[in-house]
């Protein structure tokens, strides 16, 4: 590890820009991974999410601005880079041919690993990956989360000093996620760096220690879930459910209610530093909600402040 | 350690050729020798006792058996760097899985060429061994014809290869038979001489591929001269083969690495 930067930071980004032609997915962002740490980027789909882990993970060429994976550029040491990470791409792609264990195998061979090394790394991820029933299953007759544990397992064989996830729990059910988000937490103890893209903000506020917020290829907020919240949202929310046709009307009886309301197509949602307070002066007011719900404000409320949309539509 | 990438990914290739293998059988091994059987021995005595009396003095069975060896080189190579090229860009993206590590895609192109060489060699190998056993010819020249076989098999490989990273979807990959594969397996001098064809038509014939590696096969399995100068074929499909390798890895870097 001689070859890391005095300042111990993983990844560092200055002006980072990646065009496709006309199109400019990232717009000149700055960003810091420390070592250790659980580094996200939340935002919507197209935010350019995707773009930036491609340039950390040195399979997309920097378009402008600076860029040092392990205190390396990218353009020069791909490999090398490449040689330390493990990579968790937003598709499966695993080998469909090949069963559980092989897949694993022939990945430690892409890292040039000897074959006593990967037998022995095998077993541990199997284990971890919680498929020790299935070590010689098809990968096609595995269920979503399986193949999504599978590929966090694959990306591990080379012991890397930083994994890279995009959207490690898209299309899993509820269970299968939480499954998985236990599996990176205990990475996360382990010491290993995970960065992480996301748009789904719980799984940002399990997991990541520090994020960015992303829209339309820039970075729009940085900091941990809690400052976030705290910069950007009042304490509390109070969603309010009007029947069909009723949202215009009330609307204008909320005045004054909140310090800040947002209108959305299938509720209103007023932000407030005391719920149930706000809530009982609704009803004061004589409004009539179908339902009426108190809760504390989310990611979910900082990205709605910050870009005047919803993350998942 | 540090084992050469393209060995490396040529391993993953063949390990997953082990799951794999049987669906290959009917196209590489049974389709070829039943060729064989019906045109060389069927149709064959036909041939030989026919007005026209035997090709070029020799039997239809001899004639045909290296053309087909060196067709069947050309179909098995060109399906390996067809729809699993494809599969490996595009839908199952096996391709990015490879490049998210250490290896690059010219470790990507020398081990999947590596492999079709391999595969290539082990067909025609027991396609010689079979026409042995029906008379078509003897095994040493047999197997010297296995040389220029295999040959063409990596010229196809290559330039086919090369010819799938362009690709967006896999009608191109139909056409490729439907107007390439199939009229060269028919035209190429596999089933009857090159001049037999019309006049027109020859020079085109000339510059497939494959009839340079079916006159190389042939004049190797039945110890006849070249029509033009074996050098020279050899030569032309080396040629391919490396311009086919360079476009490939060049054409995967910039599909992949973007």
């Amino acid at each position: 590890m001689n070859d890391m930067p005095a300042n111990d930071s993983m990844v560092e980004a200055r002006s980072l820009t990646k065009r496709f032609g006309e199109f400019v997915a990232v717009d000149a962002v700055d960003f810091t991974v420390a070592r250790g740490e659980a580094f996200g980027f939340l935002g919507p789909n197209g935010a350019g999410k995707s773009s930036t882990m491609k340039m950390i993970g040195a399979v997309s060429p920097v378009t402008s601005g600076e860029l040092r994976v392990f205190g390396r550029d990218p353009a020069a040491d791909g490999a090398t880079i490449r040689a330390r990470l493990g990579v968790v791409p937003q598709e499966n792609n695993l080998d469909t041919e090949l069963p559980v264990e092989e897949n694993l195998y022939i990945y430690g061979r892409y890292f040039d690993l000897p074959r006593p090394v990967i037998q022995e790394r095998i077993k541990e991820l199997i284990e971890f990956a919680q498929l020790s029933d299935r070590a010689g299953a098809k990968v096609d007759s595995l269920s979503g989360g399986m193949q999504r544990r599978l590929t966090i397992a694959r990306s591990l064989i080379n012991e890397p000093d930083m994994i890279l996830l995009d959207e490690p729990t898209t299309g899993l059910d509820p269970q299968a996620r939480h499954l998985l988000w236990d599996r990176l937490y205990r990475l996360k103890q382990q010491g290993v760096t995970l960065i992480i893209t996301t748009h789904y903000m719980d799984e940002a506020e399990q997991l990541c220690d520090r994020l960015v917020v992303m829209d339309q290829g820039r970075i729009v907020a940085e900091g941990s879930p809690r400052d976030l919240i705290a910069k950007y949202s009042p304490r509390e929310v109070v969603e309010l459910r009007f029947p069909v046709g009723e949202q215009e009307q009330a609307l204008a009886q909320l005045d004054g209610l909140a310090q800040r309301v947002e209108e959305l197509p299938d509720r209103v949602l007023l932000y407030t530093d005391d719920g149930d307070h706000t809530a009982v002066e609704v009803h004061a007011r004589g409004l009539l909600p179908e339902s009426i719900v108190v809760r504390r404000s989310t990611l979910e409320d900082v990205f709605l402040r910050l870009t005047g949309r919803t993350l998942v539509e | 350690m540090t084992t050469p990438g393209a060995v490396r990914y040529f391993e993953a290739r063949a390990r997953t050729y082990r799951h794999t293998w049987r669906g290959t059988v009917i196209s590489s091994f049974a389709n070829p020798i039943m060729f064989l059987a019906a045109m060389g021995l069927g149709l064959g005595t036909l041939v030989d006792d026919g007005s026209a009396g035997a090709v070029a003095g020799i039997s239809y069975l001899s004639f045909l058996a290296p053309g087909l060896l060196a067709a069947t080189m050309m179909q098995s190579a060109t399906s390996d760097s067809a729809w699993p090229v494809m599969a490996y860009i595009k839908w199952l993206k096996t391709y990015d899985a490879v490049l998210a590590t250490p290896m690059n895609v010219r470790d990507i192109v020398a081990g999947h060429l590596s492999f079709i060489a391999a595969r290539m060699t082990f067909i025609a190998m027991v396609f010689t061994f079979i026409a042995v056993a029906f008379g078509a010819y003897d095994l040493p020249r047999g197997l010297l014809a296995v040389l220029p076989a295999v040959l063409t098999g990596l010229t196809f490989g290559a330039v086919v290869m090369a010819y799938t990273t362009r690709l967006e979807n896999d009608i191109g990959l139909s056409n490729l038979f439907r107007f390439g594969i199939v009229p060269m397996f028919l035209f190429s001098g596999v089933f009857f001489p090159i001049s037999q064809l019309p006049d027109w038509l020859e020079p085109v014939a000339f510059i497939t591929p494959l009839w340079h590696g079916v006159q190389l096969t042939r004049a190797a399995a039945l110890g006849i001269p070249t029509r033009i100068p074996a050098f020279v074929s050899v030569a032309y499909l080396v040629i391919l083969t490396v311009v086919g390798a360079i476009l490939a890895a060049r054409w995967l870097q910039r599909r992949l690495v973007s």
